[in-house]
């Protein structure tokens, strides 16, 4: 007979992998590529194609040349590769798509330790990166399914500057208006969050508390809290951002709140700030304080006594 | 609907529960061990060469804390060792070649239980321990300076475990023993309270114990949700009764007292007929066993007879286990012994044993969310790994009940739950050596 194992238990593990979660957090994506390749035309495609492969061809070569285990198998490069792409305009040039590929997984992602130990959004910080340093491409926004790619406001844009006119709610709502690849379909969004939720991926409490804090708020301030969240990239953050295991609190109470401070700081921004979007600063600003967030909120320990 | 504690969904796999155990030929020899219970072993009272009975004693309980071990055959004493070489079971272990005859010893008869003292006597004359897998004495539990300070008794028929259903299969074909045995613990004990958890999984079991229960009401059984680790002691009072046993108390300080079904009959057994505990009934099952099956085996079998039994194993079999895949121990030798509480022995293919590739924490939290007692093994964890015992100590580390969750859950396959018992011995250590 073959000598037998001798091993700690569990000896039976439960199906889940890194890989199956980050392949249905793809699979969730897709409704809002199809939402985009409609919206915007093939060029989507492109954009989000070398999003995902440089992402994909950094993370291994990163790891090749400082001798560690490949890890792109476990499909996490190329979730942020398509988040990333969904915070594009369509008409960025894609030569910046890599650039913001290299600050994402490089900079932010292995510099930190790689899967698990980065503590900001690699796609979230990237968008920022670019949108600093590529402020002209990154802020060229096109009239869908306008014959010349006519370039025109976001609502968020419309909202701010009272100039123009905001789409219908259901325009809103079907994402026929201008913005960043994945963010304007609400209809998609909400899709692949139904499918997250059914497969247990992520809870609801971050992004229902998100949605509803930036609603309440705007409500507060007079705003139309409906437009408010079918615009900008609230959807896209709150559902697919947010809800990043690595840079958000491992408990509920903790997600909880990050939700509700990811909303305030949404509305201050769009209230008071000189950018019309906040979504992304928000997020950024809530991973910071998650370590915070898993110490208060840690779960108590039954029957512990102090 | 009371709040329950969390836990996971495990697969059932309860492939053997409409099997009444077979009972096994008579092995040839039994490897006994002394100690098959928490506290000190038995101390042999035999010699080398003596004829044995079935159900004679073998060892003396040693102390207050220790459990005596009766013959399983009827045979000669073939040796005692101080370790068997054959087992790897550490301590003293009495191997009994068996004359196959299973002669019983002619002076066994049923202890007279008069009064609660006559009780707990005949429980640890019995040599009962707890038989879901703890092995604690039983007499040791059931004493108690006062009977009021008990409100519930429950007893334990959850069997969480995948694969086990040798504890369902005592309340299906045992019930009448166990009945006898909720019987005495109502006259000696005055207990008001007895409840009957089982999970709802089991149809069988809580429709026969329904019955006995309709007709004559001692006990109430209460039908729970099939999730692990619903059969843990902590998890199954609380379930069943809102109580919460604190750190460092024991289950009597809030006011329970919790009992396996099978160790309740095991009693039952001793009392109505006094043959002690020299016989388990045993599921067999896993990938690598060719004919799942329960089989009622005496004490002592080496594993070995009992797969031969069962179909023999397969040729790919990698790992073998005392009880169930969540807390189960690997085995070293498929020649160790049966022990009193062993409920099962699972053993798995290649494919099942294999151990899976270990990849970063991606800090899901899905450890935290399936942890029953609401600890968080991923941050215990880097604490472990930092070697801060004063965060293991201020997030209670210590409560870890080893249910095997957070290692279940995790998408990583990271090891937690051997990291949450090297986190709970890295602060005992770091206790003891501050207490010195």
């Amino acid at each position: 007979m073959n000598l037998l194992t001798v091993s700690p238990s569990p000896h039976i593990r439960g199906n889940e992998t890194t890989s199956g979660i980050m392949r249905d957090v793809l699979i969730a994506l897709i409704p809002a590529a199809v939402a985009s390749v409609i919206i915007f035309g093939f060029r989507t495609l492109a954009v989000i194609a070398v999003c995902v492969c440089s992402c994909a061809i950094f993370e291994w070569a990163f790891e090749k040349l400082t001798k560690r285990d490949t890890t792109i198998g476990d499909l996490s490069a190329a979730v942020t590769g398509v988040l990333l792409a969904y915070n594009l305009p369509v008409t960025i040039p894609l030569w910046q798509c890599v650039v913001g590929s290299f600050v994402a997984i490089v900079v932010i992602k292995q510099l930190f330790g790689g899967i698990g130990k980065n503590f900001a959004n690699p796609a979230i910080t990237a968008r920022i990166f670019m949108f600093l340093a590529f402020t002209g491409t990154m802020s060229r926004y096109i009239i869908p399914r306008s014959p010349d790619a006519v370039t025109g406001a976001t609502p968020l844009m419309i909202m701010q500057s009272g100039v123009g006119e905001l789409p219908s709610a259901l325009d809103l709502f079907l994402g026929n208006h201008g913005g960043v690849l994945g963010e304007t379909c609400a209809l998609a969004l909400i899709l692949g969050f139904a499918y997250l939720l059914i497969r247990r991926v992520i809870g609801w409490e971050t992004p229902v508390i998100y949605v509803a804090v930036v609603f309440a708020l705007t409500a507060a301030f007079g705003g139309n809290p409906v437009n408010a969240i079918l615009s900008g990239g609230l959807l896209l953050g709150a559902i697919f951002m947010a809800t990043d295991y690595v840079t958000a609190p491992m408990t509920f109470w903790g997600r909880f709140v990050f939700g509700a401070g990811c909303g305030v700081l949404t509305v201050i921004i769009r209230q008071f700030g000189s950018y019309p979007e906040g979504v992304s600063f928000s997020i950024l600003i809530m991973n910071i304080l998650t370590p915070y967030l898993n110490r208060l909120t840690a779960a108590k320990p039954f029957g512990g006594v102090k | 609907m009371m709040k329950r504690l969390p836990g996971i969904h495990a697969p059932h796999l309860k492939n053997t529960d409409a099997k009444t155990a077979e009972i096994l030929p008579v092995p040839k020899l039994v490897h006994i061990p002394m100690s098959m219970h928490i506290g000190a072993p038995a101390r042999s009272v035999v010699t080398v060469g003596d004829i044995v009975k079935v159900g004679q004693l073998l060892g003396e309980p040693d102390g207050a804390v220790s459990s005596p071990v009766h013959s399983s055959v009827s045979g000669t004493v073939k040796s005692i060792d101080a370790i068997d070489a054959v087992t790897n079971e550490r301590g003293t272990v009495i191997i009994i070649e068996s004359d196959g005859l299973q002669t019983p010893l002619e002076t066994l008869t049923p202890p007279d239980v008069n009064t609660a003292e006559d009780f707990i006597a005949a429980v640890r004359d019995s040599g009962v321990v707890g038989l879901g897998g703890a092995g604690f004495p039983t007499a040791v539990k059931l004493t108690v300076k006062d009977i009021a300070q008990v409100e519930y008794f429950i007893v334990n028929g959850a069997e969480c475990e995948p694969y086990i259903t040798s504890d369902t299969r005592t309340m299906i074909d045992d019930a009448e023993l166990l009945w006898d045995g909720i019987r005495l613990v109502k006259k000696h004990l005055g207990v008001t309270n007895i409840l009957i958890g089982i999970e709802n999984n089991k149809p069988e079991a809580i429709r026969v114990l329904s019955d006995y229960a309709a007709k004559e009401p001692i006990a109430k059984v209460v039908s729970l949700p099939a999730m692990y680790p619903q059969g843990g002691e902590k998890v199954l009072i609380y379930n069943l009764t809102g109580r919460i046993v604190e750190e460092g108390k024991l289950p009597l300080d809030a006011g329970c007292i919790v009992i396996n079904c099978t160790t309740l009959a095991a009693v039952a057994r001793y009392i109505k007929t006094g043959m002690p505990l020299v016989e388990k009934r045993v599921t067999v099952d896993g990938s690598a066993v060719r004919t799942p099956k329960n089989v009622i085996a005496p004490i002592g079998t080496p594993l070995s007879d009992i797969f031969d039994f069962c179909g023999g194993l397969t040729d790919d079999v990698r790992k073998i286990l005392y009880g169930g895949p969540m807390m189960g121990v690997a085995v070293l030798s498929v020649s160790a012994p049966v022990k009193k509480s062993t409920n099962a022995i699972i053993a798995l293919n290649a494919k099942d044993a294999a151990l899976p590739r270990e990849t970063e924490c991606i800090r899901c939290g899905r450890c935290i969310g399936g942890c029953p007692l609401g600890l968080m093994p991923a941050v215990l964890r880097d604490y472990f790994l930092l070697g801060r015992t004063d965060m293991l100590e201020k997030y209670k580390v210590n409560l870890c009940m080893e249910c095997g969750c957070c290692s279940f859950n995790c998408p990583a396959k990271r090891s937690l739950t051997q990291t949450m018992k090297l986190a709970k011995a890295r602060l005992r250590e770091s206790q003891a050596a501050k207490n010195k």
